[in-house]
């Protein structure tokens, strides 16, 4: 079980908060202008690294705020979390 | 009413189980449901002339630390979001609160929402309350993180609810739990509350048993 600490409230018990997949996937500037593959490629296809992550999260039981966490994906150690709109911390 | 409907409140079938456990607790725990309290939803900036607004409205400021509640001319402000609270008043203040609040705030951009109905409140109190709360909620419940003046939303036997501490010096809170999940509540808390409910006479025998067992061996060697 995780203890994810939720910029507003705090650290809180994962089971409070949803997953919201990969953070900082631009919309597609032109949507209109793009073929089947790139489009997929915008939908689908996202990092799957063995180490730091950017990840969306929602405190859905608490604040039912979105934010950001970087999260080690082999350790599960969450090295920062911001809230949305912010930059990516640079993690050494 | 008149030929309307009766009003009844979420929990008005559990009020005599409530009655009965706080009975039976000899003190220690305080059940109750709080009917029908006026609740109001504002979203508004923070930081923009309608939070001062709606603050010299209400005869208070709206909480910005999160987790914070303000009291103030028999309401409660309650922090639910970096722009959002929940203004808790006395039963039937609700249409009242609206429009003060929307006159507060003129034409800036904000929502204001009776949500009354959404969610019904249970106080819980006694010098138990803490212990029985904590068999299903995860955050530390001690008045040094969630004391007076604070507020928590989290989840209480897997339900979303909002918890109020609502003194200084006697455990007691106010738990928020929406309409739909107040009946599974109350059935859990009283539950839960077994423990300090039960009757002395077998909390007793129960544990003569167990210090008869030695006995047992004695006569048997």
């Amino acid at each position: 079980m995780l203890l994810i600490p939720c910029p507003w409230c705090g650290s809180r018990d994962e089971a409070e908060f949803h997953y919201g997949g990969q953070a900082h996937v631009p919309y597609p500037e032109d949507p209109a202008s793009l073929d089947d593959t790139q489009w997929a490629r915008y939908l689908f296809f996202r990092a799957n690294p063995k180490g730091p992550l950017a990840e969306r999260w929602c405190h859905t039981d608490g604040c039912r705020r979105w934010f950001n966490a970087v999260r080690n994906t082999a350790t599960h150690d969450i090295l920062a979390v911001y809230k949305p709109g912010e930059p990516r911390p640079v993690i050494a | 009413m008149g030929d309307t409907a009766d009003r009844r409140s979420p929990l008005a079938h559990t009020a005599d189980r409530f009655a009965a456990a706080t009975r039976a607790s000899g003190g220690a725990l305080r059940l109750a449901e709080l009917p029908f309290l006026a609740q109001v939803n504002v979203r508004l900036d923070p930081k923009g002339p309608a939070a001062d607004a709606v603050g010299l409205a209400l005869g208070m400021t709206l909480p910005l630390e999160p987790n914070t509640v303000v009291h103030g001319g028999g309401l409660t402000a309650v922090w639910l979001g970096p722009d959002e609270w929940l203004v808790v008043g006395p039963p039937g203040s609700q249409e009242g609160l609206q429009e003060k609040v929307r006159t507060a705030i003129g034409s800036e951009h904000a929502s204001v929402v009776d949500v009354s109905a959404q969610r019904t409140t249970l106080l819980v109190a006694g010098r138990h309350a803490r212990d029985l709360l904590a068999h299903g909620c995860s955050l530390d419940l001690h008045p040094r993180s969630l004391g007076a003046g604070r507020c928590a939303q989290t989840t209480l036997a897997r339900a979303q609810v909002v918890l109020v501490p609502r003194d200084a010096y006697k455990p007691g809170f106010w738990v928020l739990v929406r309409s739909s999940f107040a009946s599974y509540l109350a059935d859990w808390l009283l539950d839960a509350a077994a423990e300090y409910t039960a009757p002395k006479a077998t909390a007793s025998a129960h544990a003569t048993s167990e210090y008869a067992m030695p006995q047992f061996a004695e006569t048997s060697s």
